[in-house]
């Protein structure tokens, strides 16, 4: 009783808080921000007065222990949902963008235009769909490889929650205007405060979960996991140093500034992408494909080697976002050379997981969630091959500020992040809620399809666009005269745009017949299909011969 | 556990290779050697990296980081570069420097050269407002017509380009502000009216009514002055020639009638501050040769007859 009433008293203070914070705000941004605020405390007080009356208090005066025979699988059935929910969010956001870029007229003002919109698209598929898939994920792996339930049962719950109410400031803030104006690190000093707290207590109950773990290793999976964490929290941190110019008002200003903050944003954006889009998911990668496959890991030595070499080289390599600017020479240098030689430790990951269908290959045939995570596989390595070689100077002196780098990003993004995720999520989800199977596997074939197919119309319009506009910016006349004018390579790339946003639409189709897939398992649906392969087997000719003679 | 040496020394069948003997959650590693391919792209990629930091400029020190055994640096890749394309282009822009504006047309593979520099300088600078095909939008002049505001003689685009229009930087810009008939209460709003209608009939747009009738005296006191009784304008005030069929601030009534009753008095800046001379001159070369282009007014300039001849 005495812990309901002095969570709900907690509440209360935050909420009194809250409101006084809406009151005297500085910018009406930030009042909006803390009305959101209060009304997610308003939520949880609610839950947890409602709550209280039964199971809570139960638990407190009988001291019964929660069950410790089962893993603790509530967080993550909500991440899954979570997940399908922004990743729908994400790509509508992405399509919607992309055709305002074909079609300008699209772009409302204020609140839904390009610049407003687009950090809504790219955080909303990094951080909220990628984010919910790599926190739930996570708990469902180092439950099961440390064969322990989840440490501070609680917080974990905290995570999710804070999370969440992490997403929708960012994302309401983005509409409203209120942005840091860096890549990938848009929510304003409020929301990265909230977040830090989120995240600190993220690697809390993880770190927790490994320490008190029934097996004598940590399985590789949670090497990544834990990489992922540690580097985002210090990388988050770092980069968002700043001072608000109130506590109550919803603008900041960087401590870094020119080339230090251009360079400490970069050093942020490139591990963005290399612990959150790549350590991360491939930790997704290490503990689902075997599973999937039913094979052993192919090489240990490898995954040792690549693992250290990938978290050693990748800290590097943010200059090489910088090629070309004031930074100094040295820096691009370090940045280009640390890119290269990280290719083959990122191919390691490539290697270990294609390599693990060694003796199951027949499966990426039959089984449509294992061809998602090959095909996933396999857009990693290309990105990964595509990566080095943009920070190749030479290459990047055509590629940079065109649209190759969009094309590069999303055979990323839509090719591995995406189509692992959704594996993951294929395969958990009948487990997470005691199915016997998914709803439809002939349907996470057609989202195969679409979103392969996707991806091809979309990549392959980007790359084309891309080299057209880097191409066009340097052509130079007889006379020795630039040819182009920025509007002319607006006008020449025009159809790759609408092409591109074809492409996301038939990634968005998948994705929209996936989250029906999903739902009717979970409703407990099944349906009614034709295996996805059949064994030849004719039982009238299965005879053995007889003479004529016997009869 | 207790069988873990056992483990060890166990063969995963499909593939031959000898478990590593960890299990977590039915998950087992195998003993696979690393490829040799991979290792040894590593080893390359390292070798390389190596070589380059020593070629490159590459580590941090205390006062600036190692400058490289090449000598590269990204500025002086750039110095070079602009160095090659000056140089290249130099016995151009000199000769062009050398050839006085008016007299440009009489040396065509001059004159494109002059075209093709100032088409450069054009997407640069002048899109913005121009057009990216100097076809103009609503207040900002089509270049591709013979409808001058201000001249379209080279010499006469120059100074406009020197100097700008409205353009509060240069003492010599062109100026000619239009008066707000209605908004100061020169004209009543059914006067304008008439006016329009008068102005409409000039280039067929609308016939003579009693209307345009009225308007044709209120025009003759008010407007003539600057653009003529018969509407063809006056280059000298910059007045727009409200005879033909091209309208700056649009061909509709309610838009003539809202520019009588207040005039948005457009300004191009002057660029002789920001613009070298020969870009200037290459930038109305460029202009002129949109179509419209005029011959030097002969007539106008009698006291300079024998530097217009001279060859």
């Amino acid at each position: 009783m005495d812990n309901v009433l002095s969570r709900a008293g907690m509440y209360y203070v935050l909420l009194i808080l809250s409101v006084l914070a809406i009151a005297v705000a500085a910018d009406q941004v930030f009042a909006i921000q803390m009305t959101i605020v209060a009304i997610a405390i308003c939520i949880a007080l609610w839950f947890n007065l409602r709550g209280a009356d039964y199971s809570a208090i139960a638990h407190g005066i009988l001291k019964m222990p929660a069950d410790e025979t089962v893993y603790d699988d509530d967080p993550i059935r909500w991440g899954v949902i979570a997940t399908m929910f922004w990743g729908l969010a994400g790509l509508l956001a992405g399509l919607f963008i992309a055709l305002q870029l074909a079609y300008p007229v699209l772009n409302i003002e204020p609140y839904l235009n390009f610049g407003r919109v687009r950090p809504l698209h790219t955080s909303a598929v990094i951080f909220a769909f990628g984010g919910n898939a790599l926190i739930a994920t996570s708990f469902y792996v180092v439950q099961r490889t440390c064969r322990a339930r989840l440490a501070f049962p609680g917080l974990a719950r905290f995570v999710f929650w804070g999370y969440q109410l992490f997403i929708v400031l960012a994302a309401s803030g983005y509409l409203l205007g209120a942005t840091q104006g860096k890549e990938y690190a848009e929510p304003e000093w409020y929301t990265d405060w909230w977040l830090t707290v989120v995240w600190v207590s993220y690697l809390l109950v993880f770190v927790a979960t490994i320490v008190k773990r029934k097996e004598p290793h940590i399985y590789v999976a949670n090497w990544f996991y834990l990489a992922f964490i540690l580097t985002v929290a210090m990388l988050h941190v770092v980069n968002n140093l700043d001072m608000p110019y109130s506590i109550v008002g919803s603008t900041s200003y960087p401590l870094f500034a020119g080339v230090q903050g251009a360079l400490v944003q970069w050093w942020y954006g490139h591990n963005a992408v290399g612990f959150f889009l790549t350590a991360g998911f491939l930790a997704m990668m290490y503990y689902f494909v075997p599973k999937q496959a039913e094979r052993p890991v192919y090489s240990y030595r490898l995954s040792i080697i690549h693992f250290w070499s990938l978290i050693f080289l990748y800290i590097w390599a943010g200059p090489h976002h910088l090629h070309y600017t004031a930074l100094p020479d040295w820096a691009q240098t370090l940045g280009m050379v640390f890119s290269i030689i990280l290719w083959m430790p990122s191919w390691g990951g490539m290697i270990n997981g294609l390599m693990t269908l060694n003796g199951a290959w027949d499966k990426v045939r039959t089984d449509p969630i294992i061809r998602m995570m090959v095909m996933a596989l396999a857009f990693y390595g290309m990105s990964t091959f595509e990566g080095p070689m943009l920070s190749i100077k030479a290459v990047n002196s055509l590629s940079h500020y065109t649209d190759w780098t969009i094309g590069h990003v999303h055979s990323g993004a839509l090719g591995w992040n995406g189509m692992i995720t959704f594996a993951c999520v294929y395969f958990l989800v009948p487990r997470l809620w005691g199915k016997d199977r998914l709803f439809s596997l002939r349907m996470v074939n057609w989202h195969f399809w679409l979103a392969t197919i996707g991806i091809v119309f979309y990549a392959a319009s980007m790359w084309v666009a891309g080299v057209t506009q880097g191409l066009m910016w340097r052509e130079y006349g007889l006379d020795g005269y630039l040819v182009n004018s920025f509007v002319d390579t607006v006008s020449a790339i025009h159809p790759m745009y609408v092409m591109r946003a074809f492409g996301g639409g038939l990634y968005l189709a998948g994705a929209v017949i996936m989250a029906y897939n999903i739902w009717a398992t979970i409703a407990g649906k099944v349906r009614e299909e034709a295996p996805m392969s059949q064994p030849d087997f004719n039982p009238a000719a299965d005879r053995p011969a007889i003479p004529a003679a016997a009869n | 556990m207790a069988n873990k040496h056992q483990d060890a020394k166990r063969v995963d069948e499909p593939t031959g290779t000898e478990f590593v003997g960890h299990e977590w959650d039915g998950i087992e590693e195998l003993d696979t050697p690393m490829p040799r391919w991979w290792l040894w792209s590593y080893y390359a990629c390292i070798v390389w990296g190596i070589v380059y930091v020593i070629l490159y400029p590459a580590w941090p020190l205390v006062e600036k980081g190692t400058e490289g055994v090449l000598g590269w640096t990204s500025r002086g890749q750039l110095a070079e570069a602009v160095e090659a394309a000056q140089l290249e282009r130099a016995p151009v822009l000199a000769a062009l420097s050398e050839i006085p504006t008016e007299q440009l047309t009489e040396y065509p593979e001059r004159m494109r050269q002059a075209i093709s520099g100032g088409e450069a300088a054009f997407k640069v600078n002048c899109v913005q407002c121009h057009g990216a095909g100097a076809a103009g939008s609503i207040g900002y002049p089509n270049l591709n017509d013979d409808d001058w505001l201000w001249g379209g003689d080279l010499k006469a685009i120059e100074v406009t380009l020197q100097h700008g229009i409205r353009w509060d930087g240069s003492d010599q810009t062109r100026i000619s502000q239009m008066p707000a008939f209605g908004r100061d209460g020169i004209l009543t709003r059914e006067q304008i009216t008439e006016v329009t209608s008068h102005i409409l009939t000039f280039s067929g747009a609308e016939d003579v009514s009693p209307a345009s009738l009225r308007g044709a005296e209120l025009f003759e006191a008010n407007c003539a002055v600057c653009h003529a009784s018969n509407g063809t304008g006056l280059r000298e005030f910059g007045a727009p020639n409200l005879a033909d069929k091209i309208w700056l601030y649009g061909d509709k009534r309610s838009q003539i009638e809202g520019q009588i009753w207040a005039p948005q008095n457009g300004v191009m800046p002057g660029w002789q501050e920001r613009l070298d001379p020969v870009t200037i001159k290459m930038l109305a070369a460029y202009v002129h040769s949109r179509g419209g282009g005029e011959a030097a007014p002969v007539a106008v300039s009698e006291p300079a007859p024998a530097e217009g001849a001279s060859e």
